[in-house]
């Protein structure tokens, strides 16, 4: 049997562990709230972006823009891959990962050739080992990513659409669905999904200042980017829940093995009580 | 006949307005515009200025938008305003950035080690007392 001062190292140990799995613990659920209202912030300005874009293919047939128009082959497949800065969030980052390579592999058994945009230290780490091109990389968005931060690999990916470097752009993130739930979603980008809204049937278009080209880009630019801008709040609401959660486990679990630690340390003392006045019996019955 | 156009003003970050106007005033990048309701539909680039909405009961709102994008349908109008400066050169130095940053990770293979490591011992730790947990169920039936 352990000794009991080799108990005590253990139940603090565990102790210490404790300490700080329930200091992350209430960080991220004080955190959660937070990210989840910047999450909602932004609907109202993507919902506005697919209105417009909606129109303006509407309004414009004859121009096609190159975001709407869909290849016959594709030989080179884009992912801008969302990821957190940390870990300690349970599966989130694994479970992302493995439906992404299961994603690639079927795009590489195409002979297809894969690049990547990665969003977070923990994709780029993961993905960095990994036989693919990695085109960009932005980390540390923080607590509260700004669009503008996301900007430059938003526009790797559309120049590498444009160039014809890339036929089809994939964004993969987490979806957040409540605290206790969050799914990898992997989400078609470009070429934009037709947009199916029947409002505006009769023939018309706009006045167009400066003119429908330019307006058409600037417009699906923006719409991509507060997509992903909406992708990355998502996955930083998720990354919060799945920490809390994680790391709510591993408290409780601390804490069932310090009562069971306790226990057998309570024995082991009792047993050496017993042992010393057995001996102490023992010898005055032998005097 | 309608008197009112709905005006919805909004950024990544937020709804900035949303309700009734009688008329929205704002620049756009060949000039200032005034709109009312059933205005054509007109779709512009927005410069850095203004924008006024001026509502129902005569009050009047006013907003400063770095740029951004305007929408004009017969009963609507949308702004989506810019929370960033942007501008070609801007953007490009952003995407330069992005790249440099992806050839450094990929380079540097040891960078920011210590809290990666301290990390790791963390989420070892964590690890075990799961592993602990689950040995420790499965003693006990």
């Amino acid at each position: 049997m352990a000794s009991g001062k080799e108990i005590t190292g253990k139940i603090q140990s565990i102790g210490n562990t404790m300490k700080v799995t329930s200091a992350l613990e209430k960080v991220s659920a004080s955190k959660i709230r937070k990210s989840q209202n910047l999450m909602n912030a932004t609907r109202p300005y993507v919902r506005m972006m697919r209105r417009i874009s909606g129109h303006l293919s509407k309004a414009n047939p004859e121009i096609r823009h190159p975001f709407t128009i869909e290849h016959d082959t594709v030989e080179k497949v884009g992912y801008i891959i969302v990821s957190t800065d940390r870990g300690l969030c349970g599966g989130l980052n694994n479970n992302l990962f493995r439906a992404t390579l299961a994603d690639m592999s079927k795009w590489q058994e195409k002979n297809a050739e894969v690049k990547l945009v990665t969003l977070g230290k923990k994709a780029a780490a993961f993905f960095k080992n990994v036989n693919v091109d990695i085109l960009g990389s932005i980390s540390g968005l923080g607590e509260q990513p700004q669009i503008e931060d996301l900007i430059g690999a938003v526009r790797i990916m559309l120049e590498a659409y444009r160039d014809e470097e890339i036929q089809r752009l994939y964004i993969v993130a987490n979806e957040f669905i409540n605290t206790m739930t969050q799914n990898p979603v992997i989400l078609q980008m470009l070429p934009l999904p037709p947009d199916d809204d029947t409002e505006l049937g009769d023939i018309w278009d706009y006045i167009y200042e400066p003119d429908a080209k330019t307006l058409l880009d600037e417009v699906s630019v923006r719409y991509i980017e507060g997509l992903i801008y909406q992708a990355v709040l998502e996955n930083l609401a998720s990354e919060h829940a799945a920490r809390m959660l994680a790391m709510k486990n591993a408290t409780d679990n601390a804490g069932d093995l310090i009562d069971e630690l306790q226990l057998v340390y309570n024995k082991a003392r009792q047993a050496s009580i017993t042992q010393e006045i057995s001996e102490i019996v023992g010898g005055a019955a032998a005097v | 006949m309608t008197k009112t156009i709905q005006c919805d003003i909004v950024s990544a970050h937020e709804e900035i307005f949303s309700g009734e106007a009688s008329m929205v005033f704002a620049s756009g990048i060949a000039g200032e515009l005034g709109i009312t309701p059933r205005h054509a539909p007109l779709i512009t680039q927005l410069k850095a200025g203004p924008v006024r909405v001026q509502q129902p009961n005569g009050e009047e709102e006013f907003f400063f938008v770095s740029g951004g994008i305007l929408e004009v349908q017969p009963h609507m109008v949308t702004v989506l305003t810019d929370t960033a400066m942007r501008g070609e050169d801007l953007d490009e130095a952003s995407a330069k950035h992005a790249k440099a940053e992806a050839e450094r990770q990929l380079a540097d293979r040891s960078g920011e080690k210590d809290i990666a490591e301290a990390q790791a011992e963390l989420s070892q730790a964590v690890a075990q007392l799961a592993a602990l947990e689950h040995l420790r169920k499965k003693l006990k039936r």
